[in-house]
């Protein structure tokens, strides 16, 4: 079937995102809008709007019911979840499916597969995939465990058969017994978190019954799900993740990006290709990416994320190790179509117009270099305090086709609620090579100006000036570092910030 | 309803061959002013002012709260000059986040300060917690001492959480607001009785 009319269940930049391309194709939209965003850019690009409730995230954007109701009062043959808020919310496809509308994701089954962490790590060992030794643990303290008797080999070989709907979880082992074999420090984490979610890392040996008991208490509380799992913690590890399209029946991926200047676990930098990766991890890391997007089938576009060890990325035998799947478009998706020339979007409608895949991996060539910055409302001189407000001026590189791109929601008059995410603008630029991407940037983002809240934007002038940043393969250590101002380690997180633990919307990275 | 990029592009290229270093264009729907940039190349200063279109004129008694409307209006010359205004049908919190923020930061709950009580009001508008995580123990409670930078709360804004330290050594006297709700610019969180 051919889409007509989309509902765009998201706001912000990724809403402008979705609507340009949808105009482009003909496809008429209509924006879900709270009442804290009916005079945005967004809304006023969509062709109409449609309220769903008021500012707060829960009472809207996160509203399962009033996206459906939305999408129905609006006509729509499909809903665009963009990313964060309900786009991996398998309630909202399945809600979607049984209204008549086209959910623009992959199937629920997937969702709940790549949305349990814990599965997705299953289902990463099942694909042949490294991941970093660990395993679910007791939650101790005698806390009832709530998943079912571990499957066998016929139930594991039955999922593979069936594709991702359940996953063959692993018996959950004493935490202490867990911890001895894969050594100390340790990352707890929380099968229901991700995005950097429902993580705590445990030095001491002493400290880990307590801090499992407690992650996992926490976990139940905002997840609504006890499970945790422990991972070996790498001191210094890149983030670098793989982008993938598929159809349900075949897979292809659009190269690698790296993300790994990140402020607790936030990213604000993003390339493409990761830079100072040997050769042979790269097509390791492309190959494992499409062998799990095989295994779950999957349909549409998603990203498989990797932590790649920063000492040996270079070197032929680098390791890499399985992190998560975010079954969704993603913040900085736009350096992967600057060097890929495919709108990820417009595959997106495509594949859920029932299409198959348009490309074939040796259609995708990639071309140069292309770097993203993460314009946020935020104050790095107070710690990162985000800054709420209205926009008075709004002042931006023209846009350049093959150069410089600005995608962005906020013009003079935009107000930017307190209610939502920072992310002001993404200003992307490409050049042949990661030099001229980055003298590139450096002089859009000296034409940016923005004035009405306070932004990051000179923190970013910094870090493109930095001679670390600029030999590339920086770990996901580094922006700590810069900001402490030397190698002072990971700051550690204090309790209640959003890398410890996020009662908002979760991640959209 | 917009400029696309290549639209911009266009205009550039036309641009760049004549001899003007600026180009402002102003329709009822779309402002654009483009400028040549220092280093060369250009930049762009846009605003889209059409009107959001609803889907349904004013659904009567439906649950969807009533579209908010915004006018952005410009002055002539000079740096553009925006006004949102809102017109909320619900005065909900996010109407009264955008009232109360005019008033700016710093903005004292006078009327919730009872006789001798000092109030902690929120640096940030931003939803109310009185816990670090859920699960976890509230941070004070009433009756409990507290000094000036106990952590009394979090208010988280922009999906960022931020500590709320009491100010004022004392004795938690009330606590005004239910865990969740959301506090606009200036609320009062929660009065402490000073130390005699």
């Amino acid at each position: 079937m051919s889409l007509r009319r989309v509902l765009v269940a998201n706001r912000g930049e990724i809403a402008v995102r979705v609507i340009r391309t949808c105009r482009r194709l003909g496809i008429e939209t209509v924006l879900a809008a709270s009442d804290a965003d009916a005079g945005s850019l967004p809304a006023r690009l969509a062709d109409l709007v449609t309220g769903i409730g008021p500012g707060p995230a829960t009472a809207s954007y996160l509203d399962v019911d009033a996206v459906v109701r939305a999408g129905v009062t609006a006509g729509a043959d499909a809903v665009h979840p963009g990313y964060g808020f309900l786009s991996e919310n398998a309630r909202l496809a399945r809600a979607c499916a049984a209204a008549g509308i086209v959910f623009i994701g992959p199937a629920p089954e997937t969702l709940e597969a790549t949305g349990d962490k814990l599965a997705a790590r299953e289902h990463a060992i099942a694909a042949g995939l490294p991941v970093l030794p660990g395993g679910h643990v007791l939650p101790g303290t005698g806390t009832a465990r709530t998943e079912a008797a571990p499957p066998g080999p016929e139930a594991a070989g039955a999922v593979a058969a069936n594709g991702p709907a359940g996953a063959a979880a692993a018996p959950a082992l004493p935490a202490a017994e867990v911890a001895d074999r894969i050594g100390f420090p340790v990352l707890v984490k929380a099968a229901g978190g991700g995005g950097g979610r429902g993580l705590r890392v445990v030095r001491d040996p002493a400290l880990l019954d307590d801090a499992v008991a407690v992650a996992s208490a926490e976990a139940a509380a905002a997840f609504g799900d006890p499970r945790v799992y422990l991972e070996r913690y790498v001191e210094r590890g890149r983030h670098v993740e793989v982008q993938l399209l598929g159809d349900g029946e075949h897979v292809i991926h659009l190269g690698d990006r790296d993300c790994s200047v990140q402020r607790r676990y936030q990213k604000l930098i993003e390339e493409a290709p990761a830079p100072y990766l040997g050769d042979d991890l790269r097509e390791r890391l492309r190959a494992a990416a499409v062998s799990l997007g095989e295994r779950l089938n999957y349909t549409g576009a998603g990203t498989v994320e990797f932590l790649v060890d920063a000492d040996s990325a270079g070197t032929c035998g680098g390791e890499f190790y399985f992190l998560e799947v975010n079954a969704r478009i993603q913040v900085e998706h736009p350096v992967t179509e600057a060097v890929t020339g495919v709108d990820i979007v417009a595959e997106q409608l495509a594949i859920a117009e029932g299409r198959p895949l348009r490309l074939k991996q040796a259609d995708v060539t990639l071309t140069g270099h292309a770097i993203e910055v993460r314009v946020n409302a935020e104050d790095p001189g107070i710690d990162f305090r985000p800054s709420p407000g209205t926009i008075t001026r709004a002042v931006f590189p023209a846009a350049a086709p093959g150069g410089v791109r600005v995608d962005t929601h906020i013009q003079a008059g935009a107000t930017v609620p307190p209610y939502y995410d920072s992310l002001l603008a993404k200003v992307i630029a490409q050049a042949g090579d990661r030099g001229g991407a980055i003298a590139l940037l450096r002089d859009a983002l000296d034409r940016c100006v923005i004035d009405g809240v306070t932004t990051n934007l000179d923190l970013h002038r910094g870090l493109l000036a930095d001679a670390e940043f600029a030999a590339g393969g920086v770990d996901t250590g580094y922006l700590a570092r810069r900001l402490a101002g030397g190698d002072a380690g990971r700051a550690d997180r204090r309790p209640g910030w959003r890398g410890d633990f996020d009662l908002g919307e979760g991640g959209d990275g | 309803m917009d400029l696309t990029n290549e639209d911009v592009a266009d205009i550039l290229a036309l641009l760049d061959s004549l001899p003007y270093d600026s180009l402002d264009v102003e329709t009822p729907r779309f402002k654009l002013t483009l400028r040549r940039a220092p280093g060369g190349g250009w930049t762009e200063e846009s605003q889209v002012l059409a009107d959001p279109v609803p889907v349904t004129p004013s659904p009567d008694g439906a649950s969807a709260p009533s579209p908010v409307t915004a006018n952005v209006r410009q002055e002539r010359g000079g740096v553009a000059q925006a006004a949102a205004t809102q017109a909320g049908a619900n005065a909900g919190p996010g109407t009264a986040a955008a009232a109360s923020r005019t008033g700016g930061p710093g903005t004292a709950d006078d009327a919730d300060g009872a006789d001798g009580m000092a109030g902690v009001t929120t640096p940030l508008p931003g939803t109310f917690y009185r816990a670090p995580r859920p699960g976890a123990p509230p941070f004070v409670e009433a009756g409990d001492v507290v000094n000036a930078d106990t952590v009394v709360a979090i208010v988280e804004t922009m999906k960022l959480m931020n500590s709320v330290h009491a100010g004022t050594p004392g004795r938690v006297a009330r606590i005004c607001l239910e865990n969740g709700e959301f506090a606009p610019l200036g609320t009062t969180l929660m009065l402490i009785e000073p130390e005699p």
